[in-house]
């Protein structure tokens, strides 16, 4: 693999979690369980689908074959998606679309920040932009998931729940293959490695506010490396996609 | 043909779309031009990198331009260095408040709006410190909704990033 097609790669999938991720939380928009809520979750959504159209855009420029962002967001099948599978989990109820995003968010929070300083400006200077949005998101679930753990028997019990689903896809957030190897070796890509035990740190202290248990022996789902998805991620993207395939090249 | 100084007064004369008191020029999210007779670069870059806005603000911008003697005009967005409130002047801080915008009150570069510490913000209408934040995401990505304690109103804040 040369380090054009890994740069690539590596954007692709950095791009799609965001996109995927944006496009589960725009299914809250009008029924959040409050107005405020309501416009929170499609912020965030706006802001996560802004920084996959920065990514997906840069990746048609590596591409070089005429595609824009768009072509790349909306005309791919689902086994050419790199997304994260935590993020096209179904939203559930509103504890399990917190903790969910408490997990990402922290996720991103210090990958963003290790991204800043990449010698890869493009995404260096994307970095530098989501930073700044990531820290408001992050303090939102944050805030959410400790209210869900010390509200009533119920709301605790949801996101216990809610964690219990989500939690064995986390593993998957840190693996690495040679693109990662390539890439870091070059100064441009993340070491997960060393991002792990900062995610581990402000997990905890954040699931132990929230008297949440983290179960001691559980499968950890893989896959999305090599384009292998759950079954939910079809269902997302024939949502997702109805417009420009019914209607190809529509403009607004 | 217009000096830079012209282009950015004509580009001075385009609204913010969604906070129409405060010019896009204002704003700071135009960073460079230049012109080569009938053609014309604009670099802009976004407040958000949702903010749906934007698109909206480069076909004003095309549009104001070509409407001033410009055949060509050339719209590219760069992400860095990546737009924050301190390029806000004062002077459209004040417009931003006399319109019933609480104006972002600190320069990041103490970051303390990093903190959990949600900042007493001063209520626009009847500039109580006494405010509370009701959510941290408001009508546009770019601020927050607060409510005054005194005058109970809600008012938005212009977040600090």
């Amino acid at each position: 693999m040369n380090s054009n097609e890994a740069l690539l790669k590596y954007t692709l999938r950095i791009g799609d979690s965001s996109l995927i991720l944006a496009q589960r939380l725009c299914e809250w928009t009008g029924v959040g369980p409050y107005l405020e809520e309501d416009l929170a979750l499609t912020n965030i959504s706006l802001d996560l689908f802004g920084r996959a159209k920065s990514l997906l855009d840069y990746v048609a420029k590596l591409e070089d074959k005429g595609r824009t962002e768009d072509d790349i967001a909306f005309l791919r099948s689902e086994r050419e998606y790199f997304n994260a599978l935590i993020t096209e989990l179904p939203n559930g109820d509103y504890a399990k679309t917190m903790i969910r995003q408490a997990l990402v968010d922290c996720f991103d929070f210090h990958f963003y920040a290790a991204l800043t300083k990449s010698n890869n400006e493009t995404l260096a200077g994307i970095a530098a932009k989501s930073i700044k949005e990531i820290t408001y998101h992050k303090r939102h679930s944050f805030s959410w998931v400790v209210r869900f753990g010390n509200g009533t028997d119920d709301s605790a019990a949801r996101l216990q729940k809610g964690f219990d689903e989500v939690w064995p896809f986390t593993a998957e957030l840190f693996e690495m293959n040679e693109i990662d190897e390539l890439l870091i070796k070059q100064g441009v890509a993340v070491n997960l490695n060393d991002l792990k035990p900062l995610w581990e740190k402000e997990m905890n202290a954040l699931l132990t506010e929230a008297h949440v248990k983290v179960p001691s022996e559980v499968y950890m789902q893989t896959g999305s490396r090599k384009g292998v998805h759950t079954e939910h991620l079809g269902h997302l993207l024939s949502e997702m996609q109805a417009l420009p395939r019914m209607h190809p090249g529509a403009k607004w | 043909m217009h000096t830079e100084k012209e282009i950015f007064d004509l580009l001075s004369e385009i609204p913010d779309p969604e906070i129409p008191v405060i010019s896009i020029v204002e704003l700071g999210v135009i960073r460079k031009v230049s012109s080569n007779g009938k053609s014309i670069d604009v670099v802009i870059t976004p407040t958000y990198s949702g903010c749906p806005a934007m698109k909206q603000m480069e076909d004003d911008v095309c549009k104001k331009l070509k409407e001033n003697g410009y055949e060509t005009v050339h719209v590219s967005m760069v992400y860095s260095p990546a737009w924050t409130t301190d390029w806000l002047s004062e002077e459209a801080k004040l417009k931003l408040q006399k319109y019933g915008i609480a104006p972002p009150e600190e320069s990041t570069s103490d970051k303390s709006f990093l903190s959990n510490k949600p900042k007493a913000v001063t209520c626009p209408r009847c500039k109580s410190k006494n405010s509370t934040m009701v959510s941290q995401f408001g009508s546009t990505a770019c601020k927050a909704l607060y409510q005054c304690k005194d005058c109970m109103e809600p008012f938005d804040y212009f977040k600090c990033i």
